[in-house]
């Protein structure tokens, strides 16, 4: 490896990078909607992880062990599996308090990110143990450098949360539901005084942002091959640092923090391997002492 | 004149405290309806009833014939009734276009046009509702900052293009809040001109909440003038502007001109 500072270290940290992106996207989304930070939006991620894997075991035999429609089919059912739990979440958890102090929201995403961990431990053939996750598609290893290479499930990994960052951005800037997302962002009431059914935007979003987590569930499965049900709890802090980073609410933003946290994370983790786990909270405490809005946040000046 | 916008017995309590009480009025169809009242008399509570922002504890609310009482908000705006904020509620960090195109895009982009020009696909109706939103814009004079940022906008322009956005909601029933707030002399005659131009262009019915006397007297046809909850005077503006009563609560009890 030679150098700390390496250009394999940099593809590394693009390939932790955009799994924390894709997570990153829906914490900052409902924050942006809802000002609820979904603690349990780890958790979505994790649902993600296992519904690919049960897909490979149901399907991979049909399909005769060919790997790129497995994926395929695994990447639609962790999208769709994670967006439907967040929308269970929102419609029995959330929107019953959209009316109620901000804590009482914050509390219950506490207890939710429990009650789908713990639930998933109890189930029995899923159980609280790690779980290798198959082998969909083998890696190999490219050249791209004189000592760095690429593999073809970091190349993967990139261009499925660049193809899903691009849909999302166009979504929000060119679509109606975009547009209705942006207002209801802004002013609630005043989006619903101008027909906007807000709590059909509201589902959207978290339908949206879970089936982004589950797509990182998916691609993390089969980055670090390993699962089990309390996998989401430090990539979902870390893609919340990474969106308070960027600017929580802020959907570039997320995307920003996510890159500069999985670079950071992976040269952190070269020079010392305990030190990549610690970084992460190392950056928030920097953020919220000197820029606590983030780097693309804006000033939010509260209405009297 | 048939009426527009019906209220009956409509009261509305804040945990023990009455905002409204007992209110009852027609907004005839086309007419420029004013409400006026000293601060605290009820006035945005009566546009939060009618827009489903508040549920009225008592009493009946009917729309072009149908009863609304009650109604979620968006449901009400997509049958007609649009309004615009006291304190202005723009979204500042979308385009001016912007904010009025997403007023928009819940009505359908005006079929007639859209059938007899046979512009099936969707990206045709997104340029209709964008010239659609283009026309609005016109008519406010807010057509050369379609692009802008509307936080950016000065205070006169941003209170046209809440008209603008609540126009784009395609009402029957355009409710204005303080139309005139924080405006000088001469904004408030183009305001007056320009409320009456959108009346007449637009074929809506305006209901408006006022505390400028002057603004309302001169614009509107119709006066209802409220004080603590309750109806004091109602009629046309030479006969409410010599109403002892109103003369009482406005300008103290030994009030006269």
């Amino acid at each position: 490896m030679g150098s700390i500072f390496n250009l394999q270290q940099v593809v590394n940290g693009l390939q932790l990078g955009s799994i924390y992106a894709l997570i990153a996207l829906g914490y900052t989304m409902v924050y942006g909607i809802v000002r609820l930070i979904n603690f349990a939006h780890g958790d979505f991620f994790m649902v993600g992880a296992y519904a690919a894997y049960g897909a490979f075991f149901l399907f991979n035999a049909a399909l005769g062990g060919s790997g790129l429609p497995m994926a395929g089919i695994a990447l639609v059912l962790a999208m769709a599996a994670s967006g439907g739990i967040a929308l269970l979440t929102n419609r029995l958890a959330y929107k019953p308090l959209r009316y109620k102090p901000k804590l009482s929201s914050l509390i219950t995403a506490i207890g939710v990110s429990m009650l789908i961990e713990y639930v998933f431990s109890a189930i029995p053939f899923i159980g609280p143990s790690f779980r290798a996750f198959p082998e969909i598609l083998p890696s190999r290893p490219i050249q791209i450098g004189p000592n760095a290479t690429i593999s073809t499930q970091a190349i993967l990994d990139i261009g499925v949360a660049a193809v899903l960052m691009i849909g999302l951005t166009v979504l929000v800037r060119h679509t109606a539901l975009g547009k209705a997302m942006r207002a209801v962002s802004q002013d609630k009431d005043a989006a619903k005084l101008m027909g906007i059914d807000v709590e059909k935007v509201i589902g959207w979003t978290f339908l949206i942002g879970g089936s982004f987590a589950g797509a990182a569930g998916l691609l993390a499965g089969m980055t670090y091959p390993r699962i089990f049900p309390f996998m989401g709890i430090l990539p979902g802090l870390k893609a919340f640092i990474a969106a308070v980073l960027g600017g929580i609410g802020n959907i570039p933003g997320a995307v920003l923090g996510a890159y500069i946290m999985g670079v950071a994370e992976t040269f952190a983790t070269a020079y010392n391997s305990l030190l990549g786990e610690g970084i992460a909270f190392a950056i928030l405490i920097v953020v919220l002492l000197v820029r606590p809005r983030g780097i693309l946040g804006e000033k939010t000046a509260d209405k009297i | 004149m048939s009426a527009v916008l019906k209220v009956t017995g409509m009261s509305h309590w804040f945990g023990g405290l009455k905002a409204v009480s007992n209110f009852h009025f027609e907004v005839p169809e086309g007419a420029i309806y004013g409400l006026i009242g000293p601060n605290g008399s009820g006035k945005t509570t009566t546009f939060n009833l009618i827009t489903g922002i508040y549920k009225p504890t008592e009493g009946k609310i009917e729309f072009a014939g149908g009863d609304i009482t009650g109604a979620k908000p968006y449901r009400i705006v997509r049958k007609g009734v649009a309004r615009t904020f006291q304190n202005l509620r723009i979204f500042g960090s979308m385009s001016v276009l912007d904010n009025v195109r997403v007023a928009r895009q819940y009505r359908p982009a005006s079929t007639l046009l859209a059938s007899t020009l046979r512009l099936p696909s969707f990206k045709a109706e997104e340029r209709l509702r964008k010239a659609e939103a283009m026309r609005l814009l016109d008519v406010l004079h807010l057509a050369d900052r379609a692009k802008e940022q509307a936080k950016n906008l000065p205070y006169g322009e941003l209170r046209r293009l809440e008209i603008a956005r609540a126009l784009a909601t395609d009402p029957k029933l355009l409710l204005l809040d303080e139309p005139a707030a924080g405006m000088n002399p001469k904004e408030v005659q183009d305001l007056m001109a320009l409320i009456g131009r959108v009346r007449d262009e637009f074929k809506v019915t305006v209901f408006l909440i006022e505390h400028h006397m002057k603004f309302v007297m001169g614009l509107c046809e119709r006066i209802k003038v409220l004080d603590f909850g309750e109806t004091i005077a109602e009629g046309i503006p030479e006969v409410v502007a010599k109403d002892p009563r109103v003369l009482e609560a406005y300008l103290g009890k030994k009030g006269g001109h």
